[in-house]
């Protein structure tokens, strides 16, 4: 069975390397998953360069996540999306002291290694890319690196999570500067972890034995996610969070912290903004902070913003029902 | 004997393993106190002991200095509130600390406990690795050691205590009333750490 707890080290091939002496281990699921709890009540922001990692790591952002365009350019752009410059990755790994983050295709394992040599404190197997593979993700228990997936309902991030994903963010639709999808998909997750709670609750083992086979999850992982009533892993909302009141709405929603893409840097006042959102964040449960952080950005400098009916491209579909 | 309180500083981080491990500690220990999720200056006023969960110190550092929250929480340190500082709360305790690439950082610390840290001291993520430590001092012989992306201790001043060392780095601190690890009790089923500083809240009150 897959560690759930945390504290038991991997049994299904997760790197477990001797360095110095027999008592160190590496790469185990405490490790990957602690890792992300470290990050918990956070923002996490997609960067494109050294400049704008460098504001985020100024305004307060836990983390940045390396794209070689964001979601909202990427959108634009058309053709392939791939993983980020190694080199621009490695210079902005050199210039922020906090956690660096890159996207690799779905399904891409080579991506991935060339992420996990490049040292990356975390990746993120993305529907913002092209995706590689169109039947697989990658299995992420061979890495020593922590990866993270997007889902937008319970089967999906359980799939990722029995993959070995040791983070999950909720999908909503990249680069659109419209935070309806990230609200929709977060209300779905919670909805289907008060049913499964309730099942647990109510001893209905037939209950949730059909729902695993409904996840394609093990029937295990469904279980022991019932048991605690959220997901085994920490949980971010991402997908077009535009305004520090986005922000704080999510986390209001029981997010365990937040991943704001296009959202700063593809709005005309990124830097208050950055700042104003990492408010919003820490502080959502007060209204009037979160007044005041919305206070500092001007609306009529927001990202414009996409309508999600009339997309030709929605990502969040990618690898969803795999 | 009246009832303690220990906060938890809840701007950023692991904030939620530090509260049950505190809770359980406490009930362990059979001590009559409450455990609370902190963040505004009128919360951190009512507390006999404070735990800095792991977390980003950058972030902690910051978020606390809006809001007044680390003016107050040095105050209460100084006049001999117990604290208990995890991974980027060990940072934020501390006088002086830099990155070990990106070298001086400018970052807003508390100031009150006695070390120059390096941070990522370990290396990056793929670096973060579980050992056993010892804790001679405060009686615990072997201790599963978290550490992701941990800090060390680089100097000390006189009236530090090395509490643990790994591979010849400091790794667990203690000055008065203030204990400081770079590792991650809380991400362990180990409560003993945490029933430590529940003790030494405890005694004081």
């Amino acid at each position: 069975m897959i560690p759930l707890s945390g504290d038991i080290p991997d049994s299904k091939g997760a790197i477990c390397g001797k360095i110095d002496s027999n008592s160190i281990v590496r790469g185990t699921s405490t490790l990957k998953r602690g890792f992300a709890h470290m990050l918990k009540n956070g923002v996490v922001m997609d960067v494109t360069n050294v400049e704008q990692a460098q504001i985020a790591e100024e305004a307060g952002a836990v983390s940045v996540m390396v794209l070689d365009k964001l979601p909202s350019d990427v959108r634009k752009a058309g053709g392939v999306a791939r993983t980020a410059s190694i080199r621009i990755i490695e210079e902005i790994m050199d210039n922020v002291t906090i956690p660096v983050m890159a996207k690799c295709r779905i399904g891409h394992m080579y991506e991935a290694n060339v992420l996990d040599e490049t040292n990356v404190d975390m990746i993120d197997e993305s529907e913002v890319l092209t995706p590689a593979d169109e039947y697989h993700h990658i299995w992420k228990w061979d890495f020593t690196t922590p990866f993270v997936n997007g889902a937008r309902s319970l089967g999906e991030a359980l799939r990722r999570v029995e993959e070995g994903a040791a983070m999950i963010r909720t999908k909503g639709e990249p680069g659109t500067g419209n935070v309806a999808e990230a609200i929709y998909h977060i209300k779905k997750v919670n909805e289907e972890l008060r049913t499964i709670k309730s099942m647990y609750d109510s001893d209905d083992k037939q209950e949730l034995v059909k729902m695993a086979r409904e996840f394609k999850v093990s029937y295990d992982l469904v279980e022991e996610t019932a048991k605690i009533g959220r997901l085994p892993v920490v949980n971010f909302a991402a997908g077009g969070i535009a305004t520090p009141a986005d922000a704080a709405y999510l986390m209001s929603l029981g997010c365990d912290g937040i991943f704001v893409g296009s959202g700063i840097f593809k709005a005309e006042d990124a830097q208050e903004r950055a700042r104003a959102v990492v408010l919003a964040t820490t502080f959502w449960e007060e209204p009037d902070k979160v007044k005041e952080a919305q206070k500092m950005i001007d609306e009529r400098q927001s990202l414009l913003g996409l309508d999600v009916k009339n997309l030709d491209l929605k990502m969040q579909e990618r690898g969803s029902t795999v | 004997m009246s009832k303690i309180q220990i906060g938890i500083l809840a701007v950023q981080g692991d904030v939620t393993e530090n509260f049950l491990a505190t809770m359980a500690s406490m009930s362990e220990l059979g001590i009559d106190g409450t455990v609370v999720q902190v963040k505004t200056i009128e919360q951190i006023s009512e507390l006999d002991g404070l735990i800095i969960p792991g977390g980003e110190s950058t972030v902690i550092g910051q978020m606390s200095l809006v809001n007044g929250g680390l003016k107050k929480i040095k105050e209460k340190i100084e006049s001999g509130m117990p604290v208990f500082g995890i991974c980027a709360g060990m940072i934020f305790l501390s006088k002086n600390s830099k990155d070990k690439i990106v070298g001086k950082v400018e970052q807003p610390l508390l100031d009150v406990l006695d070390v120059k840290i390096e941070r990522n001291s370990f290396g990056r993520q793929k670096d973060s690795f579980e050992a056993k430590i010892s804790m001679e001092n405060v009686g615990i012989s072997s201790f599963n050691g978290v550490f992701i992306r941990a800090p060390s201790v680089s100097e000390i001043g006189s009236d530090v205590e090395i509490l643990a060392k790994f591979n010849e780095k400091i790794v667990a601190v203690k000055q008065g009333n203030i204990l400081a690890t770079a590792f991650h009790p809380e991400l362990t089923r180990d409560i003993s750490l945490h029933k430590s500083f529940v003790k030494l809240v405890d005694n004081l009150n």
